[in-house]
């Protein structure tokens, strides 16, 4: 029974683990995107993508998850029928705001000096941003970026509340059902997975920041 | 003629009219020293020189050609203003070295990138003229050209090594090659962004208060790396509050207050008699032991 119980928990995590993955790669150049559109010296461009940022970190993401997934009701449509791409939107969508919003400060926080020097060195504005900012960005988003992220491990979880996305939680449920078995001791399976995967990103980001100490900011 | 030529710089921030009118000219080869209180204009002046602002009104020209006027109304592309700024070097007050880099790196950085523009160029010629030669004769063709690039290539990564070593050693600092900047004294980064500056062979070298961030015991040694660049091909421009140096090693002497040049003339006219109330009074101040 005990390797039935962990075999559904894996697979559940599988799911987790690929929403994860799929939100990360996407809303990580999203949000930097977002971020140098809400710095654009445009100011409708920027006054659109800080209302946008501001709806997106000012509703709950569970809300979210169900106006991309019921949301084209709206316009006479059906819901929308595959409720893991509808996940997958909500989250890429809400992580990228709030990557967004960590990139702007650090690369608000990279003293003007920086930008002048390499513009005296006959520079282009990408040459500056890619050569000279984004690996001191990166130095000290760092931190504000670990807690981000494993906060997004755990808010994949949020997604089984649209039904069909069996995510480990809700393996969890479900396997308690197949086995007549309490529902705390799966739970606290999946637990220990988080924790396990959790303890593997901390240990990661352990290694960058201690990579990127050679060099101080 | 002169081979720099400043006429009428203007540059208002807001309401705020920094420069009131700057014109001054400076020939090859000769230091200009530029004086004067907190304020006056004198970094606006050494930022418009360097295309860091634009002037509002007023001319500047280079060895006879026009490089800048206000006057055409066209607003200055990205690239245009790159090329101008190439003309000109600029050490900070504040070094504005690059952390992430090695001393070497730092100095190689901008030339590398030039150096890559320069390749990327001669690719595109190259491409081109492959499209006009007969069908059979293109593949050999191909193999040729990449010979001439992987040579280019490794001719310029020589020559920059090489020019690098040697303006590190210029500036003293040769044993400091692999050092980031953290690990250097304030004087020996402010070394290496003279190096560094130098590396582009500007025309005209400003310097910004270059040891106004340096402990008293490290002006000394910057300042003797400046001294030490006064030659017949570099022109340099040096806003700074030591008056010794600007004493003994200008040529010229400008002092500027409220946006105005209000004296100018040679380190004897200008420290020793000086004409200007206010330039009087300036130097009365700066001179003075203050306990």
């Amino acid at each position: 029974m005990f390797w039935g119980v962990l075999e559904q928990l894996a697979l559940g995590f599988l799911v987790t683990l690929e929403l994860f993955a799929i939100t990360l790669v996407l809303a990580l150049p999203i949000g930097l995107l977002i971020a140098f559109c809400m710095m654009s010296k445009f100011r409708p461009l920027r006054w659109v993508f800080k209302v946008i940022v501001w709806v997106v970190r000012g509703t709950p993401l569970m809300l979210q998850l169900f106006i991309v997934c019921y949301g084209p009701a709206l316009f006479g449509l059906t819901a929308m029928r595959d409720s893991f791409l509808a996940a997958c939107i909500a989250f890429v969508i809400n992580y990228a705001c709030y990557f967004a919003v960590i990139y702007k400060g650090g690369i608000e926080s990279i003293s003007k000096g920086q930008y002048e020097a390499g513009q005296v060195l006959g520079m282009t504005r990408t040459q500056i941003f890619s050569r000279i900012v984004l690996l001191q960005v990166i130095r000290r988003i760092l931190a504000p970026m670990s807690n981000e992220v494993i906060t997004l491990v755990k808010d994949t979880s949020l997604a089984n509340t649209l039904g069909g996305i069996v995510e480990i939680i809700a393996a969890a449920k479900a396997v308690t059902g197949t086995y007549a078995l309490p529902l705390i001791y799966p739970l606290l399976g999946a637990g220990v997975f988080f924790l396990l995967f959790i303890g593997a990103l901390t240990l990661l980001f352990g290694f960058l920041e201690k990579k990127l100490s050679y060099f101080k900011v | 003629m002169a081979f720099l030529e400043v006429c009428g710089y203007r540059k208002k921030f807001g309401e705020n009219e920094v420069l009131k009118g700057i014109s001054f000219s400076l020939e090859k080869g000769e230091v200009l020293a530029i004086i004067g209180s907190s304020g006056g204009g004198k970094t606006t002046l050494l930022r418009c020189l360097n295309f860091l602002e634009i002037p509002d009104e007023g001319e500047l020209r280079l060895g006879g050609e026009t490089l800048f006027d206000a006057a055409e109304k066209l607003r200055l592309s990205d690239t245009r203003i790159r090329e101008k700024r190439l003309h000109f070097g600029l050490v900070f007050q504040q070094f504005n070295l690059f952390p992430q880099y090695t001393v070497f790196r730092n100095i190689t950085l901008a030339q590398t990138l030039l150096a890559k523009q320069e390749l990327a160029r001669k690719k595109r010629e190259f491409a081109a003229a492959r499209k006009g030669a007969p069908k059979e004769r293109r593949k050999e063709l191909k193999a040729e050209q990449k010979k001439i690039l992987a040579e280019i290539r490794d001719t310029q990564k020589e020559r920059i090594a090489q020019k690098t070593d040697e303006l590190l050693a210029r500036v003293g600092l040769s044993e400091k090659r692999n050092a980031y900047p953290y690990e250097l004294s304030g004087g020996q980064q402010q070394r290496v962004a003279i190096a560094r500056a130098l590396a582009l062979s500007p025309d005209i070298l400003c310097f910004d208060e270059p040891t106004s961030a340096l402990d008293p015991e490290l002006t000394g040694e910057v300042l003797k790396v400046i001294k030490g660049l006064k030659s017949s091909d570099s022109t340099m421009i040096v806003v700074t509050h030591e008056m010794e140096f600007a004493k003994n090693v200008a040529d010229h002497v400008i002092f500027i207050a409220d946006g105005r040049i209000e004296e100018e003339g040679t380190p004897e006219e200008v420290f020793g008699n000086p004409k200007s109330e206010k330039t009087q009074a300036f130097l009365r101040k700066s001179l003075e032991e203050p306990f």
